[in-house]
């Protein structure tokens, strides 16, 4: 159970975390893992937290990490790589889209978003492997703003030892035939982003 | 999910919910029932995609399961699911099902929610078990969800009882690997026994019930027995300096804090294996029970003079985790090392909150805006409008269960309330429970008003169908109850029917429906909600930064499409409004509200 690798994808409602994250989990198995994968969801379309545990290994038990002991933080959101940043392992690696999402709270004038230096600044406090992808901006690029998590999954893939035609080949059994070449182009992006 | 081999055993990943589905299409069910509830909610829609099963939506669980009940006794395999206070609402027909017993195997799926991520409370269903005396299930992953569900219909018909296969979010809503090996051909058909009249069996009248109960004793007597052999229940030996009784998710938690000492794993947690149990306990140094919220299987065990380590260490409420184990064993002593946790970080950020929100387009912001406006007593309901209790609107001032709106906003009334009570209940929750709530209040002439927040779904719980829908679960055109002729026929003469996105017509219908008196008054407000099949994005609207003033007032409807603009007044030196386009659906009860008209509609190029 050692040696177990661990993701936690966070965002807010409507982002697409739970396609994406049961990508990553396929991934795992047809990569030749174990894997699982959590969530919970609920109120999440009315613009609520959301975030998925993914795990790999050659057992995998609980399908959450523990606290503490996340190698993979990748937040579809800005402020949401901070407000989960305590499950990361000292020194794990960090994946932020470069999208903000505005919650109410702030819209309203209650409560103002963090400043990036004040996210990172939190984020540091943990870890120095972070990165930024300009998902939303290089989805628009390749086409539709809906290919944003696979650009991100597509600069995770860097990071993992799984070949990137397995990656693919997963992808394309979750999205429609006509945007199985758009999503090729997007992860392709996605990896050239942080390569 | 596209497979290209078609007969093959595979590993799929698949959540625990339809990994339930699928183990009781493979055991040959033929017909099952739900009202959804988080986190059951997808196995039916699971069991309708199969060939040969009859899965249905019913108005309430203790109709599922009554329809289920019947498929039972007339020979066919059949499978209810609910959430865990579903159960409460089917209690009284389950309580009775166990003494009557089965005709074909019938499962119970009851989906707990510990840690109440999407419910009003989080009971622990396996009391049920005890108390309604049949067995329980308790899979830990899809995989065995799969498979006890399968074993569930065996168990029910060699036993004669209702068998409950327990699941809980974490399980329902996570996905794991399972082998898949049925032929994608499909099942062989599942024969139909003729009905067999057993009166004795089936009819519990006073003297039958009476015959039964023995019978029911004895059942569990066996049961008690055949679970010290029962192949859900496994011994993992490793490291005898502890043992640790567990089932469900807690398993895997405790599996991998107490690393490499012995496990008692229970597939069946209720009857519990007593000897099996004792001998475990006789050959480990401490014996600790890992469990999820009450200690059920820990006060069982302490009952037979065992020593255990359980709840003095880990919580009762709330759901289990890793960390939470591990800080369990550690307090207890045992040696599972150290939280992985580094000392948090520094910084003292303050995360804004995400708090959940009516979306941009629901019809039932009109109804608390105005329900504010008038400062009146509010009986909520469950369904999306419980969120009329946050801000902006804060207007809710009781909430308890399914349908008590109705109840809860009469019974204030007849115990001399003086004040003007109005009860806020959905469509579906209104055939859930809210109809002889109704009928009550009715007949005995309560002075309230009930307003019916018509949004054509089941919103909460992600949009199902219901009787009011006219569409069935698998998507066909069925009828649809009318429920202003509902209830008009119930005698209701006060009766305003409203538009959701009129907002003044909202706010008179319920001016006038409160100032009726000596009787109820109804007030049925219609508009779709965002998610329904079909439902039309209008023109988007528009602030005009050169009308608008800051005032602040369309920020009382509570629209996370109208965000504070970076312009501010010059005047009032207040955040002007502004409205984000992607998110608008055009609904207009901004541009009703703003006492300025500086909101206005515009034809999108695009959309
Ligand atoms: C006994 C019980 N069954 C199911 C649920 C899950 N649940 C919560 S609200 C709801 C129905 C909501 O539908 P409706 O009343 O039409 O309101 P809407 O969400 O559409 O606004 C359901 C099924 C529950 N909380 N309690
Ligand atoms: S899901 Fe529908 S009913 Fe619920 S808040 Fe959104 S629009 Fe309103
Ligand atoms: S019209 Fe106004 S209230 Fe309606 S969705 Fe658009 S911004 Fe929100």
């Amino acid at each position: 159970m050692q040696d177990t690798i661990n993701f936690l994808f966070v965002g807010v409602g409507g982002q697409g975390i739970l396609t994406a994250s049961d990508i990553a989990a396929g991934v795992g198995l047809e990569g030749g893992y174990q894997a699982k994968k959590s969530e919970v969801h609920g109120f999440s379309q009315r613009g609520g937290v959301v975030e998925s545990h993914v795990r790999w290994g050659e057992d995998v038990g609980s399908p959450t990490a523990e606290k503490g002991t996340v190698d993979f933080l990748i937040a579809l959101e800005v402020m949401e790589s901070a407000r989960w940043i305590d499950w990361l392992r000292a020194g794990g690696a960090v994946l932020i889209n470069r999208q903000r999402i505005a919650p109410m709270t702030v819209t309203a004038g209650d409560a103002v978003y963090p400043s990036e230096e004040e996210i990172l600044e939190v984020v540091k406090g943990r870890t120095e492997d972070v990165s930024w992808v300009d998902g939303l901006a290089i989805a628009k690029e390749v086409g539709d703003t809906r290919m944003t998590n696979t650009v991100i999954l597509g600069a995770l893939s860097t990071r993992l030892e799984v070949e990137p035609e397995v990656w693919l080949r997963v992808i394309e059994r979750r999205v429609p035939p006509r945007y199985a070449e758009m999503n090729r182009r997007a992860f392709e992006e996605g990896r050239r982003a942080v390569g | 999910m596209k497979n290209t081999d078609s007969s093959s055993s595979k590993q799929r990943l698949l959540s625990g919910n339809e990994a339930i589905a699928l183990g009781a299409w493979e055991a040959g069910v033929r017909y099952a029932a739900a009202y959804p509830g988080t986190p059951s909610t997808e196995i039916l829609p699971a069991l309708a995609g199969y060939a040969g099963v009859t899965a249905e939506w019913a108005s309430n669980e203790k109709v599922a399961l009554d329809a289920v009940i019947g498929a039972s006794f007339a020979g066919g395999r059949a499978l209810a699911a609910m959430k865990h206070v579903g159960v409460n609402v089917a209690s009284d027909s389950l309580m009775s099902l166990s003494y009557t017993g089965v005709g074909a195997g019938l499962v119970l799926v009851s989906a707990d929610d510990p840690g109440a991520f999407s419910s009003q409370n989080e009971q622990d269903n396996r009391h049920y078990a005890r108390f309604g005396k049949f067995p329980c299930l308790e899979p830990s992953d899809s995989q065995e969800a799969k498979d006890y569900t399968a074993f569930g219909f065996d168990l029910s018909e060699r036993f004669d009882t209702p068998v409950m296969v327990r699941s809980t979010t974490r399980l329902s809503h996570s996905k794991s690997p399972v082998l898949v090996s049925m032929p994608d051909a499909g099942r062989e058909p599942v024969p139909l026994a003729p009905f067999e009249r057993k009166p004795q069996k089936y009819v519990m009248i006073p003297a039958y019930a009476r015959m039964r109960h023995p019978e029911v004793e004895a059942r569990m007597e066996a049961l008690a027995d055949y679970a010290e052999t029962c192949p859900l229940n496994r011994i993992e030996w490793g490291d005898k300096g502890v043992g640790i009784v567990t089932d469900g998710m807690a398993y895997h938690y405790a599996r991998e804090i107490f690393d490499g000492f012995s496990f008692l794993k229970l597939g069946m947690v209720y009857p519990l294996p007593e000897r099996m149990i004792r001998e475990f306990a006789a050959q480990v140094d401490r014996l600790v029970v890992v469990e999820e919220l009450d200690p059920f299987i820990e006060e069982q065990v302490r009952a037979w003079g065992l020593d255990v380590v359980g709840k003095d260490v880990f919580p009762r409420t709330g759901e289990l985790t890793l960390g939470r184990v591990r800080e369990g064993a550690r307090a207890a002593g045992f040696p599972v090392g150290e939280t992985p946790r580094e000392p948090a970080s520094v910084a003292t950020l303050r995360i804004p909150q995400r708090p959940p929100a009516l979306c941009p387009g629901c019809p039932h912001r009109s109804v608390y805006f105005n329900l504010r406006k008038l400062k009146l007593l509010v009986s909520g309901d469950i369904g999306c409008y419980a969120i009329g209790v946050l801000p902006p609107f804060e207007e809710m001032d009781m909430l308890v269960s399914m349908g008590a709106s109705i109840g809860m906003a009469h019974g204030a009334k007849q115990a001399g309330c003086p004040d003007d009570i109005v009860a806020t209940i959905g469509d579906s929750t209104f055939f859930h429970t809210g109809l002889p709530e109704l009928a009550s209040t009715i007949y005995n002439e309560g002075n309230t008003c009930t307003m019916i927040l018509d949004n054509r779904t089941t919103a909460m719980t992600g949009g199902q169908n219901h009787p009011g829908t006219g569409v069935t679960l698998q998507g066909e055109t069925t009828r649809q109850i009318d429920i202003e002729a509902v209830v008009r026929a119930m005698g209701v003469e006060d009766l305003w029917v409203v538009d959701a996105m009129d907002v003044e017509g909202v706010e008179h219908a319920i001016r006038e429906a409160v100032a009726v008196e000596g009787r109820p008054s109804v007030v049925l407000v219609n508009g779709e909600c965002v998610f329904v099949p079909g439902f039309e994005r209008r023109p988007v609207a528009m602030v005009d930064e050169e009308v608008c003033n800051g005032c602040g007032f369309c920020f009382r409807v509570g629209c996370p499409a109208i965000l504070k603009s970076d312009e501010v007044d010059e005047r009032s030196e207040r955040p002007k409004a502004v409205i984000d386009p992607m998110l608008c659906t055009g609904c207009t009860v901004c541009l009703q509200v703003c006492p300025r008209g500086a909101i206005y509609e515009i034809e999108s190029e695009e959309a």
